[in-house]
């Protein structure tokens, strides 16, 4: 049928649910989904975007604000942002990819600037691009997927994926949480941009980031790679969100006594702050920046100070405790398999991108601070948007097809008990927090807690869920035992110390393991080793 | 955490109950209601939306804290992320104000 509006179709569904016909439904609603959907709308596709919270709000950028991987494209400076990066991220980036990614990020970056932006001048009067504030740039996103056409469902979790007969993703279900009803979206192509997995950690923003994205890819039968890479912790004050660890690279660190505690550090040495935590209090006090860098630090970020204001903490002349919030996946490497150039995975019609995609092929096994994760959302979310809109125009007409769900654990009842989704998260919680399971891996811990978490696995997968109204918490719960499995399983499968993932019973990288780690799998979970990128695109050339 | 909904500056728009990511508030005939105080992640931004400095957001993440409304009005803390980050008329030229630039690299 032709739809000369270019938007999405509202047909008729059932009493109480919401049901619409599209060309691409794109899950998730932050830098990656917004770009994957405006991008989408530009390619000719009718878009629908369904985000857990507020598109414009939620999710980890919004909230923060993010450095961008902007360089200008000048071979020098781009050969220096390249080779910067890899020996952090343990050689497993590929250069290929991170020259794409730092084309499409300058380009996207520029068009902010178009759409009105307000980047700084400095004072040669030089527009500067490579920082970015939340709730302005994801305001402007909002508006932007608004005016290209795109039907945003706000406070719409997904649930659930749609696959036709044959196993091709056919659109997704889920819930309007404020309207206590039901939505379904039949869609020749989705892409998954629904972000990481923190855990419910409360690091800054990231609460709505609970891996749901993974479990439904994982029941269409999608695939991951670089989940080891998930044990990013970040400082923030003991008592508060906001997890910005930049600005500790002035900060000086004290125990209980006030002495300075030797290696410790925000950048290489943070180990050292998480091993002091485990036997006290640890205090930070930003001392080392001078008056103009304290002026630097308020405008650039101003929800950093927040904490300290409404407490009356000067943070650069006073010391307060701090402690480290897990970021798992959210500021990890891991992440839905990508197979090809347009950000597919490795089931048809079905794409990723941001932090619910990995970003090894820039980042390897380690991002940290460094402007990648933004950079990857923007590229990212660019070509999945493109590539889902061309699979639907390939796909053509699927009128009559018919679509079922894919869902499983927390959904549907199989032996008659309740998943408990709080009781649940505080165990998985009880697993991924800790800093000698997570932070210091070894073989002996890696394996005990996984297997607790199998036998949650197994207990949950029967259970259904408590009631309509904890559906979404059962799916969430459900999602972060998936995603811890698929963390520790991986973690054990790399018998090294490389990138961010640390094993104390193998502190050396170790180049027999200079490859990348796949993973998948719901009730019984597997990996395997593949080859680096590079040498899998010389394969493939061959 | 979300503490308080001023009920003298709240003029019922709603907004908050929009733009939390985490639906903490719920509408009633008048001003929103904080019906989900636990599911706060502390992330300030249904302060940033609300135009009215209405609301305050405590900065301890994990528990709920007692806070004096009269004295939060009286220290304009009510509005203050508002206005650091540029959103509001005295405030727009702060918009581009950010100096990250020079504080990468460190
Ligand atoms: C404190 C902090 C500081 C950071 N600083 C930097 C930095 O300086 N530089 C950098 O490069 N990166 C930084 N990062 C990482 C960066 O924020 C992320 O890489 C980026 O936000 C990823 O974008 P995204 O769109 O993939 O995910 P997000 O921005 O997290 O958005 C995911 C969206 O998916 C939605 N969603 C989740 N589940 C569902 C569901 N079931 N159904 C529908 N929607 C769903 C969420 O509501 C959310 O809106 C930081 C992260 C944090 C937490
Ligand atoms: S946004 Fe502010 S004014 Fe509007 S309903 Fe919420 S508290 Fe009231
Ligand atoms: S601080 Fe964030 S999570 Fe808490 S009520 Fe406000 S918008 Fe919602």
């Amino acid at each position: 049928m032709t739809n000369p509006s270019g938007r999405a179709e509202k047909l008729s569904g059932s009493a109480g649910s919401l049901v619409f016909g599209a060309d691409v439904l794109v899950l998730g609603g932050g830098p990656a989904g917004t770009w994957a959907a405006i991008s989408a709308a530009e390619h000719g596709a009718r878009v629908v975007l369904a985000d857990k919270g507020f598109c414009g709000t939620s999710g980890a950028t919004a909230a923060a604000g993010t450095g961008v991987w902007y360089v200008d494209p000048d071979p020098e400076r781009r050969e220096a942002a390249m080779a910067g990066r890899e020996k952090l991220g343990g050689h497993l980036q590929d250069r290929r990819w991170m020259t794409r990614v730092l084309d499409r990020t300058y380009a996207q970056s520029n068009r902010l600037a178009d759409w009105g932006y307000p980047y700084p001048a400095d004072e040669d009067g030089k527009s500067q691009r490579n920082s970015l504030q939340g709730p302005e740039y994801m305001r402007l996103m909002r508006k932007r997927t608004k005016q290209s056409g795109v039907t945003i469902l706000d406070h719409a979790p997904a649930l659930e994926l749609l696959v036709d007969g044959s196993g091709v993703v056919a659109g997704a279900a889920g819930l309007r949480r404020q309207k206590g009803d039901r939505w379904a979206v039949n869609a020749k192509a989705v892409v998954i941009a629904t972000g990481g997995c923190a855990f419910l950690s409360k690091t800054l923003g990231s609460n709505v980031l609970t891996g749901d994205g993974y479990l439904l890819a994982a029941e269409a039968g999608a695939e991951f790679t670089s989940m080891e890479f998930s044990n990013a912790y970040a400082i923030s004050p003991a008592f508060g969100s906001v997890t910005k660890t930049l600005f500790y690279s002035w900060a000086s660190f004290t125990d209980e006594q006030g002495s300075v505690i030797p290696g410790a550090s925000s950048k290489g040495g943070r180990s050292v702050i998480a091993r002091a935590l485990r036997k006290g209090s640890v205090y930070a006090q930003l001392e080392e920046a001078d008056a103009e860098t304290q002026r630097h630090m308020r405008v650039s970020q101003p929800n950093f100070f927040l904490p300290f204001d409404r407490t009356g903490i000067d943070p650069f002349t006073q010391r307060f405790p701090i402690t480290l919030r897990l970021e798992g996946t959210v500021r990890g490497t891991g992440g839905l398999r990508i197979i090809d150039d347009s950000c597919a995975t490795t089931v048809p019609g079905l794409y990723a991108a941001g932090d619910a995609a990995t970003r090894e092929l820039i980042c390897g096994g380690f991002t940290g601070g460094g402007s990648h994760n933004a950079a990857w959302a923007m590229s990212s979310g660019y070509w999945a948007g493109q590539g889902a809109a061309e699979f639907a125009y390939q796909l053509g007409s699927t009128n009559g097809r018919q679509a079922f769900r894919r869902g499983t654990v927390g959904l549907h009842s199989r032996n008659g008990r309740q998943l408990q989704p709080d009781v649940l998260t505080r165990n998985v919680q009880d697993e991924v927090f800790p800093y000698e399971l997570n932070y210091f891996r070894e073989a002996g811990r890696l394996g005990e807690s996984l297997r607790r978490l199998d036998g949650l696995w197994s207990n949950a997968s029967k259970a259904g869920p408590s009631d309509e109204q904890h559906l979404l918490r059962a799916r969430e719960a459900a999602a972060m035992l998936a995603t811890a499995r698929w963390m520790y399983r991986s973690a054990l499968a790399r018998q090294e110390s490389r990138g961010m993932h640390r094993r104390d019973d193998y502190p050396e990288q170790d180049d027999r393991y200079l490859h990348l780690v796949t993973t998948g799998g719901l009730d019984e979970v597997w990996t395997s080793a593949r080859p680096l990128v590079s040498a899998q695109y010389s394969e493939a050339a061959e | 955490m979300i503490e308080i909904i001023d009920a003298e500056r709240c003029t019922s728009c709603e907004i908050c109950v929009s733009v939390c990511p985490t639906n903490v508030f719920d509408k009633t005939d008048g001003i929103p209601r904080i019906a989900r105080q636990g599911d706060c992640q502390t992330c300030f931004l249904c302060e940033l939306y609300c135009p009215e400095d209405a609301l305050f957001v405590s900065p301890f993440a994990d528990a709920p804290q007692e806070v004096d409304v009269a004295a939060l009005k009286e220290a304009a803390v009510l509005g203050s992320y508002r206005r650091a980050v540029g959103w509001t008329d005295e405030s727009r030229h702060l918009r581009d104000a950010d100096r990250s630039y020079r504080l990468f690299g460190h």
